[in-house]
């Protein structure tokens, strides 16, 4: 009898390609960094691009996440996510105004509690409007995506009317608390100190994201949820509750995006919300959806894309998104990281 | 004749009847009913948004597919009118031209969005047509060297629909002139096309449509091509709605990006849509003049009404004319929920 050959079969190691299949998307950002530093003659001006991209595409991520869970554990398409930007951003302002004396001090502490204070009532005040808009508008349209494309688009219709009743129909202009303003200066590239901190939230929130959907009971069912819902409601998990609880958090993180935005942007508006919306629905459509970390990639993309072609050829902005989603629906139509099957 | 004339597909209750036989007669007549100025564009703006209307009742009654970019292919007949007339001179030819190419080159991007979302999912098609518009809105503003940018174009019609041309002295009061030559162009080639509509939902095809907006599953298990379906109907769609923006161009002698590519004229589309009955061309007809007439003259009625509450919190400001897409949107969630047929289908189960 002789010995089983050493050698390990062919057929048990997979090709390159298809081993690096599931790690491509995250290849696809440092792809585009390349590039972005090929392109770009000067390389304190790539760092710079590079930092406001990622603290773009953070900031969209924070906004885009809500809608792609809600969308995954329901198959509920919200049309009506940006008012909740909207008001976030109209709230958090709002508070940063009345708080003029914090924010004005030369504190970095101080400011960052002025901020803190705004993001609280502003997740606080979107988590209860998306309850209600979860009760009132997208529960009884369960199952139909005709009517929930409608009847969101409706609600975001009343909801920025109502923005509009209560604050004026002018934009409202804001300044970067005081220790916020102006850049640091890293390896002879400018970067807004902003920006960093933008980055900053962007990254921590993810990875707590990550660590609840991976590591938690919660997660557990909600991830559960999104492949495969009839199962989970029959193993005694009342699904509708967590989608709840899934929707409020969406809707509180899309209030904290508007203020992060507002801030950024230093101008809020009613419509702000409907047109980061178009952002968001190709970081969502680009990045599969249903998937956290497919929205996460997407949005980073889509982040630094914009910046390096703003700068490159400031004409081509406006499409390169667009031309990001043809060809990445070319190469994987369903997105890139697709989770949810066709339903 | 007339049963042939509505392809069958008559109103089916007497109150609908009456209304539209007003509206038509209204409409035939406007110029003679209700001289002025403001009337008469008021009237052109109900054809045409009928026009408009009905074709995206098409894609979203029959079909069953969103889309958010029906004002792009609204506003690509417009500019195809308004570039054409600017570079080949006044005339008819380039008039029809630029009408011809603006619905042609709507319906090849339709036909690309189509084959790229719909094959995958149909609610891919909303999000991307969302996306694809604002980027084309943007784009339209910025090319400020060939469409104007956001102050538009202004551009010369053919002379004999301007005011300028004469044929002949008044009738009935009504000076007869190119404006009146200009507002029967509108109300003939709105009337021709809603009846074309008319025809393409009770053929074969159309019933086909509605099968498939019912369940699609269902009608690909019986062998109909449901994607060659969907974006056949979307490709229309975006044809006719380009040729309801070249006569909106030829009306108002003007274009820009405000007047035809804003997202409010879409926000307008999907009012006047639902509240007038989705899935039902009629529909298309009663919630345009509705809604323009509201627009032009409801909100007149809201300043009063805000006026005699002065003073108190809020109120009034609820109650500002600017405020009326407010109430037409709270309007639009109860007609989701409680009358999915809207106006027509709720006159028609009264009956």
């Amino acid at each position: 009898m002789s010995a089983a050959p050493d050698h390990t079969p062919i057929m048990s190691r997979a090709g390159l390609a298809d081993r690096l299949g599931p790690y491509l998307p995250v290849l696809l950002i440092l792809a585009i960094m390349l590039f972005g530093l090929l392109a770009i003659p000067s390389m304190s001006s790539w760092l710079t691009l590079t930092v406001s991209g990622l603290a773009m595409g953070m900031m969209i991520f924070i906004m885009a996440s809500g809608m792609t869970l809600v969308f995954g554990l329901m198959d509920v398409i919200n049309f009506g996510h940006g008012v909740f930007i909207s008001v976030g951003a109209f709230v958090g302002i709002s508070i940063l105004l009345i708080l003029g004396h914090m924010t004005e001090a030369p504190s970095l502490a101080l400011n960052l509690a002025a901020i803190l204070a705004a993001v609280m009532a502003a997740m606080a005040a979107t988590a209860v409007l998306g309850w209600a808009f979860e009760r009132v508008i997208v529960k009884p349209v369960y199952g139909a995506h005709l009517k929930q494309i409608l009847v969101t688009m409706g609600g975001l219709i009343v909801v920025e009317q109502l923005i509009i009743v209560l604050w004026g129909p002018e934009e409202i202009y804001i300044l970067r608390p005081e220790a916020l303003q102006g850049a640091v200066t890293f390896a002879g590239a400018a970067v807004e100190k902003y920006r960093l901190l933008a980055v900053g939230i962007g990254a921590v929130l993810f990875i707590a994201m990550r660590f609840t959907l991976r590591r938690t009971k919660i997660g557990l069912i909600v991830r559960a949820g999104v492949e495969n819902g009839e199962m989970v409601e029959a193993l005694g998990y009342r699904l509708r509750l967590v989608f709840v609880g899934v929707f409020i958090a969406g809707s509180a993180l899309a209030g904290l995006g508007g203020v992060m935005w507002g801030l950024y942007q230093e101008v809020i508006t009613a419509h702000m919300g409907q047109e980061i919306m178009i952002l968001i629905f190709i970081v969502v459509i680009i990045g599969g959806l249903g998937s956290v970390e497919g929205c996460f990639i997407g949005a980073l993309l889509v982040g630094l894309l914009q910046n390096y072609i703003a700068f490159l050829e400031p004409k081509l902005a406006l499409i390169s998104n667009i031309a990001l989603m043809v060809a990445i629906l070319m190469w994987r139509p369903q997105g890139m990281i697709p989770v949810v099957k066709a339903k | 004749m007339i049963v042939k004339l509505l392809s069958g597909d008559t109103p089916r209750s007497p109150v609908l009847t009456l209304i539209l036989l007003a509206i038509l007669v209204g409409l035939a007549f406007a110029p003679f009913l209700f001289p002025g100025v403001r009337s008469v564009d008021t009237a052109a703006r109900i054809c045409i948004f009928i026009v408009l209307v009905a074709s995206y009742d098409l894609m979203l009654g029959y079909g069953g597919i969103v889309s958010f970019a029906h004002t792009m292919f609204f506003g690509m007949g417009a500019y195809g009118v308004a570039l054409a007339s600017t570079h080949m001179g006044r005339g008819f030819e380039a008039v029809a031209l630029g009408a011809l190419s603006g619905a042609v080159l709507a319906a090849a991007i339709a036909l690309l969005i189509g084959l790229f979302s719909l094959r995958v999912r149909a609610i891919f098609f909303a999000m991307i047509t969302l996306a694809v518009a604002s980027a084309v809105a943007v784009l339209v503003s910025q090319l400020s060297t060939l469409t104007g940018g956001e102050d538009g174009l202004s551009f010369r019609t053919p002379r004999a629909l301007t005011p300028a041309f004469k044929f002949g002295d008044e009738l009935f009061g009504v000076r007869l002139n190119g404006k009146l030559l200009a507002y029967y162009l509108v109300f003939g080639v709105s009337l021709l096309l809603f009846l074309f509509m008319l025809r393409v939902v009770n053929s074969p095809f159309g019933r086909v449509l509605q099968a498939i907006r019912e369940n699609d599953f269902r009608a690909e298990a019986i062998g109909y091509r449901v994607v060659g379906y969907r974006v056949t109907v979307t490709c229309l769609s975006a044809f006719i709605a380009a040729l309801a923006g070249a006569l909106y161009a030829i009306w108002l002698r003007y274009v820009g990006p405000d007047t035809v590519l804003s997202f409010d004229i879409m926000v307008d589309i999907l009012l006047m849509v639902v509240i007038g009955g989705m899935g039902t061309m009629y529909g298309a007809v009663i919630g345009a003049a509705l809604l323009v007439l509201a627009q032009n003259y409801l909100q007149e009625l809201m300043g009063l009404a805000a006026g005699t509450v002065e003073g108190l919190p809020i109120l009034p400001e609820l109650l500002n004319a600017d405020r009326w897409l407010l109430w037409l949107g709270i309007l639009f969630i109860l007609s989701i929920y409680f009358f999915p047929t809207g106006i027509v289908g709720r006159l028609r189960q009264g009956r």
